[in-house]
């Protein structure tokens, strides 16, 4: 009988794809554990809510494609998007809110591309802008960081989630995180505004409860990196990019200042994006140094945007514009070549 | 210590080395019979030079190398020739190929052999051919004919000699082994190398360092020479485990730091690498004559019974080494021919062991799993972390599926050796090197059809431009001839004061034999000299934009891949080429015949002028009869072909008919002479006659009507019917050509005719 006939290599690694996936769920643990901690279960709601849409909207969608929905669906591609845009939405965010971002990010950023890989944008960062745009103030209502025991009851989240509506007790709740307080500030300088707003009490450097959210997800950034899931090069330029850019503006804290260099490091979803988002890599570049560039370009963009723009956060919008620049930062980049003296792509040869 | 470079990239694979290092190298019995593939390296293959039936010794050349990058086949044991005939090689497209079959005598006889045991008496020639001779081609796995690299362009001065024993492919132990038992040989060899090359500064001998033993085997034997002060220092270079540091490229990256040029062999910059096991086999070959009849090759795979290295002759077949080794076949998953990363699979086992097979992997199903249905590419980006080559094997992956050459070239696939890395580390199973290996062959494709239509091209345009020259000077003597046309008119017109008294004499002389005056003949054949140039040039334009046009029509046939319509098309550009060429050799010849003095007309036109008119009608018949003939044939053959101009042959051939009978009618007419108009006008009246004869009666009158008629008359009455089937068949032709019908070419060949007819008939008027 004749053998099975498979060409070279013969062997394979252990990596897989679902394997890399659950890696990258599994490291965003600590940092919904934070968000639970000081905000409430409103994230794990999201998050629960968002994998139900995003997986079902997946299953739809690769059935009306006529694909393998079991196949397809074991990457575990979908849950990560859904982990990223749950934790990304205020934390209680109505279902129909959830419902909109998982059916842009899953349906529209990704299926409608061909797929996982094909996606050129990031498909949780498509769903969240489309809602940021299309529905502000449901987006920008942070419920303050109370440490759990005064903070909104699961039922009463519970409500809103479902009820679509708020209570009215409920206003009583809802407040601007710390990157808000900053940008908004135009009076007081910033040591004022530390002692004078809550979002900053008992915090150290970045407001209650966020510094602590986002060094859970360095944690689980530096898991990954551990485990080489994805290289240093796009968060580490990111995160410095925006260090060095808040330091050299941060003035020593007068009242315009956009916010020091830690404040900005660990508040909002700086620490989110650059260890889940901008290490996506399918909508990033492709080469080392290429994803240095686009980690600098995020980074950068995430500090105009957040001093001069007109959103507090930016981490969205900055992925969104570097995915559009990715192919030409491959282009640009292109590692060279072994044997090769100059630099492929260029119309060097001949 | 000395100092080694990292290599970007590269993987650790398990190595599954320990299973055949166990055992000493051992030696099989012999086989049943031998097979050996006349083309075991790169390049030509071997030309047999034994018959079956022949007796041959060990060691006996069976088969010729051919050309310089080629290796001659030895019988690798005692034995009669029992046939030459396709086998089953191991290649990866589990290809047939010819091969000697030798039937063993168990003697094991050697041939005589001529042993050198001073190799410094010979020189640098005399020792390539030596290694030439004894069949050597790279036993790392590539195949190179080892003389071929030992000889490098004298210009290109070899400073370093790299032996490999990297062995970096998991599972291989040939080479390890080797180095641990034969150290002294592979040592002497690398003298020997050393010396062919003309003793390069840097020897140097790497080695990975998961093989301490064959390091510690090595060193020893170095130091054992180095005591006895030859002069040549030799370095064993160890350095870190990494697959794929043995590849040639890789390797001198480690040890030298540098980087052999794009597309260009390491010779470029003044290094060679042999592998250990070559060294070993030139040693053997110069020292002791003996040729290369048998390897080292690992037999391993937990299918197996007993995993080993063994020294096997060159033409075992595999089966036999397996069943050595307690084969159980149930639980293979498949036969590996090399290591686990390179190697390929072959789907049988009635493959005979060759120069390059460096191991015999046998895996069970569990050691090496079927392959996982590829997912998606994430672009994670960890097979560029692991390409050894710096390339971007995602983007390759992305463009191969796109089959955009112009990107893959431009992402340097051609510098892809194929090592596997990337494959082995992509999360999404993606065959990442399957995708380039056939985007290589399809460019490579590509651009063997490109540099043949770059040639078509060449020639064309070349000819193109020899017809636009000979064109000019056509028209610079044909100027040259109206002038000197001219004088001679003018003398002739001078002349003619003296003639007229001579030209009346003649043709009273004549009388009624020829009617044709005499000056009017000679007018006319001037007449149809001059109409003769043009209606050539235009049969030469014509037949050539033919050309073109089959020429066109094909180069389509073949970027759509109607491979069903290039064989009818190709045969027409040939006939077109054919009919250019005519064309042209008749302009020549016309040309060269106008060059004579004008009463050099030829003959024939004389002849057919002088003839009488119903000698005229008899020839006009005689041709046509032989047209229909030859139409008719053409007709047939074309039917048969199924050709798409059947029908227009078919039309031909009926109009020739029918002209021939007008023909015969006209003849019948000049027979009866001047009585036929009134019968034709009596006839035509008749009241009882059939319609054929009513046909018959009317071709008589027209016949009758054309005879009646002056000469001017007729001539233009034929110009105006020329007139009207020219207009018709314009009419076809346009339709044809809006409909694109197959029958273009027909229609526009008779639009020519006519064309060239009606000019014809014109041209006595304008010329007078
Ligand atoms: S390793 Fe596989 S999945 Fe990852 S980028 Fe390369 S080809 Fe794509
Ligand atoms: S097979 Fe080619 S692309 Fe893949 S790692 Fe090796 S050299 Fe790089």
């Amino acid at each position: 009988m004749a053998l099975l006939k498979i060409t070279s290599p013969h062997v394979h690694g252990t990596n897989s794809t679902s394997r890399v996936m659950a890696k990258v769920a599994l490291a965003c643990a600590p940092g919904i554990m934070a968000l639970t901690l000081w905000f409430g279960f409103g994230s794990l709601c999201n998050i629960i809510l968002c994998i139900g849409f995003c997986l079902s909207f997946e299953a739809i969608a690769l059935k009306l494609r006529q694909r393998d929905v079991r196949f397809f669906l074991s990457d575990f591609s979908a849950v990560v998007t859904a982990l990223l845009l749950g934790i990304a939405l205020p934390p209680f965010a109505p279902w129909w809110l959830i419902a909109i971002g998982s059916f842009f990010s899953i349906v529209v950023a990704k299926q409608l591309y061909g797929g996982l890989g094909f996606n050129p944008f990031n498909p949780a960062m498509v769903g969240y802008v489309v809602l940021l745009i299309s529905f502000p103030v449901e987006m920008t209502t942070w419920l303050p960081a109370m440490a759990n025991s005064q903070g909104l009851g699961t039922i009463e989240g519970l409500a809103q989630v479902f009820a679509g509506h708020a209570f009215t007790s409920l206003d009583a709740y809802t407040g601007a995180t710390p990157l808000d307080i900053v940008k908004q500030n135009s009076s007081a300088v910033l040591s004022d505004l530390y002692q004078q707003q809550s979002v900053f009490k008992n915090s150290h450097f970045a407001g209650t409860g966020w510094e602590w959210v986002n060094l859970a997800f360095l944690g689980g950034g530096i898991y990954l990196l551990w485990r080489k899931i994805f290289t240093w090069h796009a968060p580490i330029s990111m995160l410095g990019t925006l260090a060095v850019l808040s330091a050299l503006f941060y003035d020593g804290g007068s009242s315009s200042s956009p916010g020091s260099p830690l404040l900005h490091l660990f508040s909002g979803g700086t620490m989110l994006g650059a260890f889940f988002i901008v290490t996506d890599p399918v909508t990033s570049a492709v080469s080392n140094k290429g994803r240095v560039v686009y980690g600098i370009g995020i980074g950068a963009l995430v500090f105009v945007i957040r001093a001069w723009g007109n959103y507090p956060d930016a981490i969205a919008f900055s992925v969104l514009l570097m995915n559009f620049a990715a192919p030409f930062i491959d282009y640009y980049t292109q590692p060279r070549t072994y044997g090769h003296v100059k630099k492929p792509g260029k119309p060097s040869q001949k | 210590m000395r100092q080694i470079w990292d290599i970007p990239g590269g993987i650790h694979p398990p190595e599954n080395k320990t299973q055949s290092t166990g055992d000493a190298i051992a030696n099989i019995p012999l086989p049943a019979e031998i097979v050996l593939p006349l083309n075991q390296h790169i390049g030509a293959p071997a030309i047999p030079c034994v018959a079956v039936g022949d007796k041959v010794l060990k060691g006996q050349v069976v088969a010729e190398a051919q050309g310089l990058v080629s290796a001659p086949i030895h019988a690798s044991t005692s034995g009669t020739i029992s046939a030459i005939e396709q086998r089953f090689i191991p290649h990866p497209s589990g290809m047939m190929s010819d091969c000697i079959v030798i039937t063993p005598d168990g003697e094991d006889q050697w041939t005589t052999l001529h042993p050198v045991p001073d190799y410094k008496a010979l020189d640098h020639a005399e020792l390539v051919a030596l290694i030439r001779q004894a069949g050597i081609a790279g036993m790392g796995g590539a195949g190179f004919p080892t003389a071929v690299k030992l000889n490098p362009r004298a210009d290109r001065k070899v400073h370093t000699l790299i032996l490999n024993g990297t062995e970096c492919e998991p599972y291989i132990t040939a080479d390890d082994m080797l180095m641990r038992e034969r150290a002294d040989e592979v040592v002497a060899g690398t003298l020997l190398l050393a010396h062919i090359l003309g003793t390069p500064e840097t020897i140097l001998i790497g080695i990975e360092d998961n093989k301490p033993e064959a390091i510690a085997a090595m060193q020893a034997a170095v130091d054992k020479h180095a005591q006895q002060s030859r002069g040549i220092a030799i370095d064993v270079v160890s350095f870190p485990t990494k697959y794929p540091s043995g590849g040639e490229k890789q390797l001198i990256q480690i040890l030298t730091g540098k980087e052999v040029p794009s597309g260009q062999i390491p010779a470029t910059i003044g290094i060679v690498v042999q592998n250990v096991g070559t060294a070993v086999a030139t040693y053997r070959a110069v020292t002791f004559g003996e040729p290369l009849v048998s390897r080292i090759t690992t037999v391993v795979g937990e299918t197996l019974k007993q995993q080993r290295n063994i020294e096997v002759l060159i033409g075992t077949p595999v089966d036999h080494v397996l069943t050595l080794h307690g084969y159980q076949a149930e639980k293979k998953s498949r036969l590996i021919i090399g290591g686990p990363m390179m190697g390929f699979t072959v789907e049988h086992t009635n493959i005979p062991v060759v120069k390059t097979t460096n191991c015999i992997l046998v895996p069970s199903n569990e050691e090496i799993p079927p392959t996982q249905p590829a997912q998606a590419c994430i672009r994670c980006g960890m097979c560029a972390e692991a390409c050894p080559a710096n390339l971007l094997p995602q983007q390759l992956f992305w463009y191969s599926q796109a089959e955009d050459t112009e990107k893959l070239e431009q992402h340097n696939l051609f510098d892809c050796i194929e090592c596997g890395a990337c494959s082995y580390v992509c999360p999404s199973n993606i065959p990442l090197v399957q995708y380039y290996r056939a985007s290589k062959g399809t460019i490579r494709q590509q651009e063997l059809a490109k540099k043949q239509s770059d040639r078509a091209r060449q020639r064309f345009e070349f000819r193109q431009e020899r017809i636009a020259k000979a064109e000019a000077e056509k028209e610079a003597k044909r100027l040259a001839r109206k002038k000197a046309a001219e004088e001679a008119k003018k003398k002739l017109a001078a002349q003619a004061g003296n003639e007229p008294e001579k030209n009346a004499a003649t043709s009273s002389a004549a009388g009624s034999t020829t009617p044709v005056p005499k000056t009017p003949e000679q007018a006319s054949t001037g007449a149809t000299d001059t109409n003769q140039l043009p209606k050539l040039e235009r049969a030469l334009s014509s037949a050539k934009s033919r050309e073109e046009r089959a020429q066109q029509q094909l180069a389509e046939a073949k970027a759509n891949g109607e491979d069903a319509r290039i064989e009818p098309l190709s045969a027409r550009l040939k006939q077109a080429e054919l009919k250019v060429k005519e064309a042209e050799e008749k302009l020549k010849a016309y040309q060269q015949g106008e060059n004579l003095p004008s009463s050099a007309v030829p003959e024939k036109l004389q002849q057919k002028l002088s003839l009488s008119p119903r000698q005229k009608a008899e020839k006009n018949i005689e041709t046509l009869q032989k047209r229909i003939a030859t139409a008719e044939e053409k007709l047939a053959e074309a039917e048969q072909a199924n050709a798409s101009t059947t029908d227009a042959l078919r039309q031909g051939v009926e109009k020739l008919n029918q002209k021939l009978a007008e023909a015969q009618r006209e003849l019948e007419a000049t027979a009866e002479d001047g009585i036929t108009a009134e019968k034709g006008a009596a006839a035509v009246d008749a009241p009882t006659m059939s319609a054929a004869e009513i046909a018959i009666a009317k071709a008589q009158a027209k016949a009758a009507a054309q005879a009646s008629m002056s000469d001017d008359e007729k001539n233009q009455a034929q110009i105006a019917s020329l007139q009207k089937r020219l207009d018709k068949a314009r009419e076809r032709l346009a339709k044809a050509e809006a409909e694109n019908n197959d029958n273009i070419d027909a229609f526009r060949i008779g639009v020519e005719k006519l064309e060239a007819k009606l000019a014809e008939a014109q041209q006595p008027q304008t010329t007078p």
